[in-house]
């Protein structure tokens, strides 16, 4: 069995508009993790070198196969089909491997190790005042019918096609387009 | 994040110690202004000098800091050099959201190191460092090798000051993050007094939010409105030098040590020519989408042929004015070159470019020669305004030393008092008439933002003291509520009272909310009686002579009513000194 289907995936392709204000690591942080903060965030903004610099985004650039993935020891991160990682938090050990393993620094890991990466939810996208940012489809390769299967088994919804997160967390999901529940 | 008390982290530098305190007072200080003054109640003394080792430097946010769009100022509180009085001083950058996510609602510096020391805090680090290889360093200099050698690269805030607080200038600022300034009343000569020349603040923390969706829902649509709706454009547009075209319009530009207001050549400077040639980008405060930091350029060669050197400059409006109209200087890159030569040295851009134009008519009077400037100053000539940048910064010799103090103190020794265009500092941008003339000369920080003073010239009001300055106190209420949570006051349009009770409820601030009025008004009287307890007599404030010179578009000035103006002015200010605040059970 074929599959034509898209995933999503948050790229940061106009950064030279940055004007560093980092509207998108709150939002992301407000929005899918429920925290103030401008680290725990699956997208954070650093000066290049300084301000005179501009900005870059660290965010997970969706690898697949992941490092982070093959790195996590408990199976917290397994791959998302089309690049990314989905988390499971109840899996982490906060062992920190993952951020170890990512070569792009885009897993933050905070003060008690929990990681914090993208799940291309796209949510910081429309906080963005110069549109720095954009949720990107990226099809889908075909994979066979039993490997998707496998997936549904594990207690993944669907394919994440539009997110990439799995319900982990109990609690109330406020997460609008993309994002299934939040952390 | 979201407490009913202060958390506050006094550190001496004598020892490189610090000690956290909770301090009650969120219900009456709300935080920023209100938290400085109730800081500065604690740990100052008004009897003491400016740099008595004691005296405390003090860094507040407020509420709501980094938890709303815009709410990303600082406020620093400190005994001022330039009359040793509390003062104010504002600032952005990355400061503010730095010491939220420090988890500090203020920083207190105490005591003087040692040594030359730079100050690392986060919310579990704290570091005295050795910082002798910095002393004597510019801005950038120091800026270079502060971000090589701390911790937290793009979320952190880089205060330092350059040689001008070294020297304990009363003109030096402090410069956070290369584009932003606690730049008024010399905040950099008291970190320059505790021998601190850097304070790196990493903020590394993160809170919990409340569960409710209020709180996303109320960001959501202020960040509509003020990214969506035209109503903050002009800040991200043009931005502040939007206002050179204006007021030259208006015949309210300081022309020449305010000789003019209006000048046909200051269409070269103005915010369209200076977006049209040499604008490069736009950057922003943590945590405010609007981007209005304007970043310019200039390229120089260096070298023969063909080879260039090249800086970024910020630019604003009163910069512009300060060492653009006020110098005569009508050519972008010129202003940004002169602008460029201040900053290196620390300097509060817009007190040193009003200091050289009285320098400049003294020059040209006879009052002073190149014995005391070192170089001829003369209108429109850019190139002698950088160099004495530098003399005024580096202090080199007893003219700029003097001159350094305070313009009016250099003109008691050398003459030209009539001339200095001094309205408790060196004046802001604007002469647009009586009432901001007294605005600034007698308002709390004497700046230009205290009160809307020049937009009360630019309306049609009949000349009457009370009604003037019943809106110049209730302006100051207003503003000092603004930045007590902390907001820019680009955002006074958008936070206005009701959106400000829907923010704080929303954090669980609910007693505050419910008594904004009586905050607004003890945080407006406290300051006032921190002021008046240091001396300050809004009676005996000099208005030169050339402000009662000048004309503008409506007309001569009238001295009348000037005079009419600071006598009510300073009959409401007088009226805090006996007041007991109702509010006083912070502490």
């Amino acid at each position: 069995m074929r599959s034509n289907k898209t995933v999503k995936v948050l790229g940061a392709p106009r950064m030279e508009r940055c004007i560093g204000c980092h509207s998108c690591s709150l939002a992301c942080a407000r929005l899918v993790h429920k925290r103030l903060s401008w680290d725990c965030a699956g997208i954070r903004v650093l000066s290049s070198g300084g301000l005179t610099t501009g900005f870059e985004a660290r965010h997970c650039l969706a690898c697949d196969p992941a490092p982070c993935v093959a790195a996590c020891p408990t199976g917290a991160f397994t791959q998302r089909r089309g690049g990314g990682v989905i988390v499971r938090s109840r899996r982490c050990i906060r062992c920190g491997e993952c951020a170890r393993a990512c070569p792009v620094d885009a897993v933050y890991l905070d003060h008690a190790g929990e990681p914090f990466t993208c799940i291309h939810c796209g949510r910081c996208v429309a906080f963005c005042p110069h549109r720095c940012l954009e949720l990107e489809e990226r099809t889908l390769a075909p994979v066979a019918a039993e490997t998707a299967g496998a997936a549904a088994d594990d207690g993944v919804a669907g394919d994440h096609g539009d997110g990439g997160v799995v319900a982990d967390r109990e609690g109330p999901a406020d997460t609008g387009a993309g994002a299934e529940v939040p952390r | 994040m979201m407490r009913d008390f202060f958390r506050v982290l006094v550190v001496d530098l004598a020892t490189g110690k610090g000690e956290p305190v909770n301090l009650e007072g969120r219900a009456t200080h709300l935080g920023g202004s209100g938290l400085a003054a109730l800081l500065f109640e604690r740990y100052g003394d008004v009897r003491k000098p400016w740099n008595d080792p004691e005296q405390p430097l003090i860094f507040a946010i407020g509420p709501l800091t980094g938890a709303f769009p815009l709410m990303s100022k600082t406020v620093c509180g400190f005994l001022s050099p330039y009359h040793n009085q509390y003062a104010e001083s504002h600032a952005g950058g990355r400061s503010a959201l730095a010491l939220r996510f420090a988890d500090l609602d203020a920083l207190v510096l105490r005591g003087r190191a040692p040594h030359p020391a730079f100050l690392t805090v986060a919310s579990r680090h704290l570091k005295l460092g050795d910082a002798s290889y910095l002393w004597g360093l510019e801005v950038d200099d120091a800026g270079k090798l502060l971000r090589r050698i701390s911790p937290g690269s793009g979320h952190r805030g880089i205060l330092r000051i350059g040689p001008a607080g070294e020297t304990g200038s009363a003109m030096a600022g402090i410069n956070v993050d290369t584009y932003r300034h606690f730049g008024r009343l010399g905040a950099g000569a008291v970190m320059g007094a505790k021998r601190l020349k850097a304070l790196v603040i990493h903020g590394d923390a993160a809170f919990d939010l409340p569960s409710s969706s209020d709180y996303p829902k109320l960001f959501q649509k202020i960040h509509q409105q003020v990214t969506a709706t035209p109503m903050m454009d002009k800040y991200h547009h043009l931005g502040t030098p939007a206002n050179v075209a204006v007021l030259n319009q208006l015949q309210a530009l300081p022309v020449r040590n305010l000789q003019a207001t209006h000048d046909p050549a200051a269409a070269g400077i103005s915010g369209e020519r200076f977006a049209e040639q040499a604008l490069l980008r736009n950057m922003a405060c943590s945590g405010c989408p609007l981007g209005c930091i304007h970043v310019g350029f200039i390229r120089e060669p260096f070298l023969e042929p063909d080879h260039y050197l090249y800086r970024q400059v910020a630019y604003d409006h009163e910069p512009i004015f300060a060492v653009g109209s006020m110098l005569g200087v009508t050519d972008p890159f010129q202003v940004l070159a002169i602008i460029d030569a201040a900053e290196r040295q620390g300097l509060d851009v817009m007190a040193a470019g009003v200091a050289l134009a009285w320098a400049t008519e003294a020059s040209a009077t006879g009052l002073i020669s190149e014995a005391e400037t070192l170089l001829p100053l003369q209108f429109g000539a850019a190139a002698g305004y950088r160099q004495a940048m530098g003399h005024l910064g580096r202090g080199r010799n007893d003219f700029y030393r003097l001159l350094a103090q305070g313009t009016l103190g250099a003109a008691d020794q050398y003459g030209g008092r009539d001339f200095a265009c001094v309205l408790g500092q060196e004046m802001a941008g604007y002469a647009t008439g009586e009432v901001f003339f007294i605005s600034q000369a007698l308002g709390f920080r004497h700046s230009h933002l205290d009160t809307g003073g020049y937009a009360y010239d630019q309306q049609a009001h009949p000349k009457d003291a009370v009604a003037a300055v019943d809106f110049l106190i209730q302006d100051e209420q207003e503003r000092v509520l603004l930045t007590s949570l902390v907001s820019c006051l680009f955002a006074r349009a958008v936070y206005n009272r009701e959106l400000t009770v829907a923010c704080l409820s929303a954090l669980g601030y609910g007693e505050a909310a419910a008594n904004l009025d009586r905050i607004a008004a003890g945080i407006q009287a406290e300051r006032w009686r921190l002021r008046l307890a240091g001396g300050f007599d809004p009676r005996q404030v000099p208005i030169p002579k050339r402000f009662t010179e000048v004309v503008t578009g409506k007309g001569r000035i009238d001295p009348d009513y000037l005079a009419a103006l600071q006598r009510e002015y300073s009959r409401r200010i007088g009226a805090w000194s006996a007041m007991e605040s109702e509010t006083e059970t912070g502490a």
